[in-house]
């Protein structure tokens, strides 16, 4: 016994080494579990707090873009107004009818936290649980899809982008309606790579590439990005499509969180269809 | 000693916060990112006590990952780092050895010992980080590339630091 003790006082400096290398290693591989404690990530209360003082102050550098693109989207959602449009009487006349009920709500919210340069790349959002955001949400700006919704405090909230590479999204191709799905393999941040559509299916550069609308979390035809080259492997069944991007992941400020009411409906359904 | 003790304090919020919210968003071509913070492990005293060292470096390494969502890898590369540094003193220590009352700077060993020490500490510190986020060996030269990179770009900003920290301690 005392032996072992003076083996542990001489080599003390190697044993805390690898007691705590092998603590930090467990960190790294427990990573997504860890993650669900939101103290320990960036929607925490303090490193939370400390980014969104500092987006803050960098976002009047972009003032100007950002102006410019809500004068963009006013213009275009004014044009949707029942105003605009010359309503004939004839034709048309509003009924109130319990079975149109919304199915998707949109909230905006600002981005504190952005990378684009790692392979796990994540966004901090500046609102959380209190603003009526829950996990598993998706997140589109006005350009297209930006991620899913992961962990979520009262106030913020991480979510995980297109570009990491632990995200999968349905996505289809908008001319042929072929689905597959789109991942990111940790390269250039404006291209992904679609997956699994089959080589009978007639692909071509420029296609458009839309979301699924299979999985409850985006509704069916938001823009991904399009076809910017096919490669079809000899003996391989698939083609591996790269997707440029529609968003800029280097030029994030607003976007918008889409909840979904009738989520909960369709999952318990297709559930319990699984399970028959 | 303790007279250093409020610079370390400085030193170590310093760091945190300049690799926080400024280099972690510097993106040079993609993806190189200089990690200035292991300057605060490598500036440490000689005399420190290898527990506190190992320790020190746990958590400047893990108050970077709470700040980037990588949690452990920053912690894990540091402390294997801070583990070779008395290895590495040792080996380069001068004939007469170290003086009291001196610290690991450009200051007090020149230029030419100062960036040959911590250019080993960094390259350990990139290396161990870069592949334990990629965590696979099929990506082995873009990760070098990335390793060899980043280190060049680490290495100029700890060489200009120290430029700057030399007026003072000359005149201690």
């Amino acid at each position: 016994m005392r032996s072992i003790i003076r083996f542990i006082i001489k080599n003390h400096f190697t044993i805390l080494f690898i007691l705590i290398e092998l603590i930090s290693l467990l960190f790294v591989f427990n990573y997504n579990s860890y993650q669900r404690s939101v103290f320990l990530s960036s929607s925490n209360h303090v490193t939370g707090g400390l980014y969104e003082s500092y987006s803050n102050s960098t976002e009047y550098l972009m003032l100007k873009q950002i102006n410019n693109e809500l004068a963009q989207e006013n213009a275009y959602l004014r044009s949707r107004l029942p105003e605009s449009f010359k309503a004939s009487r004839d034709y048309f006349n509003l009924v109130f009818d319990s079975l149109s009920q919304q199915e998707y709500i949109y909230r905006a919210a600002k981005v504190i936290n952005n990378s684009t340069n790692k392979r796990l790349n994540y966004l901090t959002l500046n609102k959380g649980r209190n603003h009526g955001l829950e996990a598993e949400m998706g997140v589109i700006s006005s350009k297209g899809v930006v991620g899913i919704v992961k962990n979520i405090s009262d106030n913020y909230s991480t979510v995980i982008s297109i570009l990491n590479t632990r995200l999968k999204i349905s996505a289809k191709l908008k001319s042929s309606g072929y689905f597959g799905a789109l991942e990111w393999n940790g390269g250039n941040y404006q291209f992904a790579h679609l997956k699994e559509i089959p080589r009978h299916a007639n692909v071509n550069v420029g296609d458009l590439v839309v979301t699924s609308g299979y999985s409850s979390i985006f509704p069916s035809d938001i823009l991904i990005g399009h076809v910017e080259e096919v490669n079809l492997n000899q003996g391989e069944s698939f083609y591996d499509i790269k997707v440029k991007l529609s968003v800029d992941f280097k030029n994030l400020s607003y976007v918008e969180v889409i909840g979904h009411p009738l989520k909960k409906e369709q999952v318990e359904l297709e559930q319990e269809t699984e399970n028959d | 000693m303790i007279s250093y003790l409020p610079r370390y304090i400085f030193n170590f919020f310093f760091l945190t916060l300049i690799q926080v919210l400024v280099l972690n968003n510097i993106q040079f071509s993609g993806f190189v990112n200089p990690y200035l913070y292991v300057l605060f492990i490598i500036t440490l005293p000689f005399e420190i006590p290898g527990w506190l060292l190992l320790v020190l470096a746990f958590l400047s390494g893990f108050s970077i990952d709470i700040f980037s969502n990588t949690l452990g890898m920053h912690a894990s590369a540091t402390v294997f780092m801070a583990f070779f540094r008395p290895t590495i003193l040792r080996a380069f220590a001068p004939r007469d050895d170290y003086q009291p009352g001196t610290i690991p700077t450009m200051a007090f060993y020149g230029a030419a010992w100062f960036l040959r020490y911590a250019l080993i500490l960094v390259l350990l510190h990139h290396v161990f980080l870069f592949f334990i986020e990629v965590f696979s060996i099929t990506h082995f030269f873009s990760t070098l590339w990335r390793i060899l990179a980043s280190t060049t770009f680490t290495m100029l900003l700890i060489f200009l630091t120290q430029l700057f920290g030399r007026g003072k301690t000359r005149g201690r």
